[in-house]
């Protein structure tokens, strides 16, 4: 076992962990934090994307040591206060949803596209840029849209889009 | 729109359900824990057909965590029954169905790769697996045949004793001799030899469950990834032999998707159950996705052969059909309804055609069982008729929509040669508004355009229908189905005037606990979120049939409407007394009661208030509370019906298709949420386009799966596909209460043609066989690159 200190959401956690322990794995079961999903294990589903030092990182394809002094955000820790952060809300207004599965690691692929792209998004940058998250649901379409107004909200309104 | 207003029928109501999944409060059944869980892992056949001589799980059991090593034979020592196949298929002989036992976890034979040897239960996961490596199986490897076209052949590997030349049936529907006179009289006939290939479903969350056994009640729970809980109690209690149904529990929680494949009762969730009395704790199994490529059953895979007989001017005579369908290695829950009454019925497609006479060979094959995947059998169908009838306009030199145009069916009730009654329809207008929407008129300029790019530019059509609400219990139960396919509902007002939905159809993606409750919104007047829908409890919800075939509109939804009739009913009964008004005076509106031509009524929420209090009215002749339940048998299946235009661009130096311009205009019939209904299109087109252009299982010649992962089945991403057009023409259903019909699998039955018969107007030729990768299509053009200078 090999003890490890990190910050989940603003919280500071500190756990003993097998070595072979993923990130993934850390969240759901000892932290309970079930909000972070696994639909593949090969990485390809971006389901499990988490932010760790404020880059999204597909979080069944990183041990929980790598995350020792990390700080990791998952898609419990973007609403502020109760108040939903407007990626959060954009997919509900734009049906960017059906079964959820996906949701999350979508949010959070999305966040992270906005962080290197910056709030203005065309389609097909962003289609391009969720070529790590597979949705099996939405054919994308509500997807793409949530994502462009989101980003365009969080541009439009920085201090709510702030998550971490 | 905000939640507390009362919410229209055809309002694009915001989900409720929303707010959990954006969250990370989802409640899905891998999110879930026991005190005292042990984790079960699942040893699987490496081999595609095996004897199994012996099984020795003494080291395995030694190991650090190991609760227990269980095999069939333990299964059997206490009693439990098989998995089955709900759904009798006779021969053309009349002999019934040759369907082979099949264990939830194997006895003495294995027949796929990933079949269940062994089930592992210990501390962790990860102890599990360990253990796994450490029980040694004595396998007799068998010959194995994976490949549907050798699976009948003579001598070959027997799959099951029971089923010669691994024939499951040899089943027929419609009118040999009327089709083969059409055929006689025919002044063209156009053939085409089809493969459906074979699909993964692949919903995001894979396959769990929980089973949990309690002693002092003698009582288990199964939480588990279901489309249909009640379904899956049926099963478990009256065949598996679990327990009656009084002391099993099925929940099916927040399910991330199934299209199908989780309609079915499978030997994980199964043996789940029984094990956690054997080892008296919880047991908890979460599919791994490689697991799932290899278990969860598959879809499609059909080798089709199709004539169609036609008049001199493109008029439809008569259509011949020989189908081979691949079962897998086991019939699975409904596998057997897929190929034949979900299949050969709706070969008439939208067209006006005098005879049809179908023939369809099921066959084991040492594969994954096959069963239904979103569509189930309606897209095969599809493809092969809007296949055929674009390769006879071209063979003819008609334009593809004229073609289409000229043998639709056009008054209604329309019957068909193949059991089906159409009850509603205008397939004229739908494709009109397609056709303008994809501004067909305009589109020889747009190839042209794209030629001088060095692309090849194509359209094609696809004019689908689809059976959906499945469905009048007494119409499927003389075809064979072991159950009846009517939902319940149950409207429960509490005193303070909200409302508690209980519905026997689940929602796994597709916005019930919006929709149903929009529905009662609308017709009691209250505010949408003083309504909760309740579902997938088989505690809480008396019975269901749940949720496939696009039966939650038209068949669960009508039991709502039902239940809801029923509350009115007697809410005017008190009403009336308290008002000292006569019954018939009362009126219902808006959410109030009022005595005709008076100015005096109740809310809502007062009469319900009423109820419960009982002060005012003779309970003698009316009983307090207000609560109704219902169940709804429909007496039709619905046909939705549209029709989709794809334009694509094949790159000739790469092979790789883009898809330009979707355009699906469908008829749903009524449509509650436009928002959802919009989705459910846009999911259905991006499965349908994955099966044209993408996704395929493939297994060797020895049976080994090839496509195990996302690294080798290709998924559709964001960039494969386009945003989509979509339109609505409506013809409400007759035959249900809201006039519904079904818009969940629209999607993924119209979208193959619709890409293929595009791929074909772009590259010239009707040879391109699904799915249509880069690698093919790049050979394609490259012939023609070839052909055309040799001219």
């Amino acid at each position: 076992m090999t003890k490890i200190s990190l910050t989940v959401n603003g919280k500071s956690v500190s756990a003993e962990v097998e070595p072979r322990t993923l990130l993934v794995q850390f969240l759901r079961e000892k932290l309970l934090l079930t909000g972070t999903h696994v639909g593949c294990d090969t990485s390809q589903c971006g389901a499990c994307v988490v932010h760790v030092d404020g880059s999204a990182v597909k979080s069944c394809t990183m041990l929980a040591v790598q995350a020792d002094g990390a700080r990791v955000t998952t898609i419990e820790g973007i609403a502020q206060g109760g108040v939903l952060h407007p990626m959060q809300e954009a997919f509900r207004e734009h049906h960017g949803l059906q079964c959820g599965f996906c949701t999350p690691g979508m949010i959070m692929s999305a966040l992270d596209m906005v962080n290197r792209l910056g709030p203005i998004l065309d389609e097909s940058a962003i289609r391009e840029n969720l070529d790590g998250n597979l949705c099996r649901c939405t054919g994308y379409h509500n997807i793409v849209k949530a994502i462009a107004a989101g980003a365009a909200a969080m541009g439009a309104n920085p201090t709510r889009a702030a998550a971490e | 729109m905000n939640a507390s207003v009362v919410t229209p029928i055809g309002a694009p109501v915001r989900r409720k359900e929303d707010h959990r999944f954006i969250t990370g409060k989802g409640r899905y059944t891998d999110d879930l824990s026991r005190p005292g869980q042990a984790h079960a892992y699942f040893l699987r056949s490496p081999y595609a057909h095996a004897r199994i001589r012996a099984i020795d799980t003494s080291a395995a059991i030694d190991m650090p965590g190991v609760v227990a090593v269980l095999t069939g034979k333990d299964l059997a020592q206490d009693g439990l029954g098989g998995l089955i196949c709900g759904w009798m298929i006779h021969s053309k002989d009349g002999s019934p169905m040759n369907a082979g036992a099949h264990p939830a976890l194997a006895l003495d034979t294995v027949r796929y790769v990933g079949d269940h040897v062994a089930v592992i239960i210990a501390e962790t996961l990860n102890a599990a697996k360990d253990a796994a490596a450490a029980v040694v199986v004595d396998y007799e490897i068998l010959p194995a045949v994976a490949d549907l076209a050798q699976a009948q052949a003579e001598g070959g590997p027997v799959i099951h004793d029971v089923a010669p030349r691994n024939t499951v049936f040899e089943w027929e529907l419609g009118d040999k001799a009327g089709t083969e006179a059409a055929f006689a009289r025919a002044a063209h006939v156009t053939a085409i030899d089809i493969v459906n290939n074979r699909l993964a479903p692949n919903p995001m969350e894979p396959r769990a469950a929980i089973g949990d056994y309690d002693a002092g009640d003698d009582a288990f729970t199964l939480w588990t990834t279901s489309q249909n809980p009640h379904v899956a109690r049926l099963v478990l209690s009256a065949f598996v032999g679990l327990a009656p149904e009084n002391k099993l529990r099925v929940i099916a929680p927040d399910v991330g998707g199934g299209f199908g494949s989780k309609i079915f009762i499978y030997a994980e969730e199964t043996v789940c159950a029984w094990a956690s009395k054997r080892v008296g704790r919880p047991v908890k199994w979460t599919c791994e996705r490689g697991e799932a490529f290899l278990c969860d059953a598959h879809g499609r895979d059909h080798i089709t052969r199709g004539e169609l007989a036609l008049d001199g001017e493109g008029r439809i005579l008569g259509f011949r059909v020989k189908t081979t369908a691949n079962m897998g290695a086991y019939l699975s829950t409904f596998s057997s309804c897929v190929p034949t009454y979900l299949y050969a019925t709706l070969l008439s497609g939208q067209y006006a055609i005098p005879a049809i006479y179908c023939e369809v060979d099921a066959v084991y094959t040492n594969t994954a069982p096959v069963d239904a995947y979103r569509g189930a059998g309606r897209p095969e169908a599809t493809f092969l008729v809007e296949r055929i009838i674009d390769k006879a306009a071209r063979e003819l030199g008609m334009d593809p929509a004229e073609m289409r145009r000229r043998n639709f069916v056009t008054a209604f009730p329309h019957q068909t040669p193949v059991i089906m009654c159409y009850d509603a329809g205008d397939y004229g207008a739908s494709l009109d508004k397609a056709l303008a929407l994809a501004d067909y008129t305009g589109f020889p300029a747009r190839k042209a355009e794209a030629e001088r790019r060095g692309r090849l530019r194509g359209i094609g059509l696809s004019a689908y229908i689809e059976a959906c609400g499945i469905a009048p219990s007494a119409a499927v139960g003389s075809l064979g189905a072991g159950v009846g396919l009517w939902e319940s509902a149950e409207v429960r007002v509490n005193p303070t005037g909200n409302v508690e939905v209980l519905t026997g159809s689940h929602s796994h993606g597709q916005g019930h606990e919006t929709t149903f409750a929009q529905l009662v919104s609308a017709r009691l007047g209250i505010p949408i979120d003083q309504v909760s829908v309740v579902h997938g409890d088989t505690d809480k919800v008396q019975f269901g049939m749940g949720t496939y075939g696009s039966r939650s509109g038209a068949v669960g939804m009508s039991a709502i409407v039902k239940a809801l009739d029923k509350v009115e009913a007697k809410a005017k009964k008190i009403a009336a007394h308290v008002l000292e008004a006569s019954e018939g005076d009362i009126e219902f509106k808006d959410g109030r009661f009022t005595v005709a031509g008076t100015d005096r009524g109740l809310a809502f929420a007062e009469v319900a208030l009423n109820a419960y209090v009982a002060h005012k009215f003779p309970t003698s002749e009316i009983e307090p509370g207000l609560k109704e339940g219902a169940f709804y048998d429909p007496s039709n299946f619905t046909f939705p019906a549209g029709c989709h235009v794809c334009e694509l661009e094949v790159d000739p130096e790469t092979g790789v298709t883009q898809i330009v311009n979707w355009v699906a205009v469908d008829d749903f019939g009524t449509v509650i949420n436009p928002m959802i209904v919009e989705g459910q299109v846009h999911g259905g087109i991006a499965q349908g386009v994955g099966q044209a252009l993408m996704e395929r299982v493939a297994y060797d010649n020895d049976g080994q799966l090839v496509t195990g992962s996302y690294m080798d089945y290709q998924m559709p991403r964001a960039e494969d596909l386009p945003s989509f057009t979509l339109g609505l023409t409506e013809t409400r259903c007759p035959s249900n209460p809201l006039g519904m019909k079904g818009c969940g699998e629209a999607g993924a039955i119209a979208a193959p043609p619709a890409v293929i018969n595009a791929l074909t107007d772009a590259l010239g030729t009707q040879d391109i066989s699904m799915p249509a990768t880069p690698a093919k299509l790049w050979a394609v053009a490259q012939a023609r690159v070839t052909r055309r200078a040799a001219e």
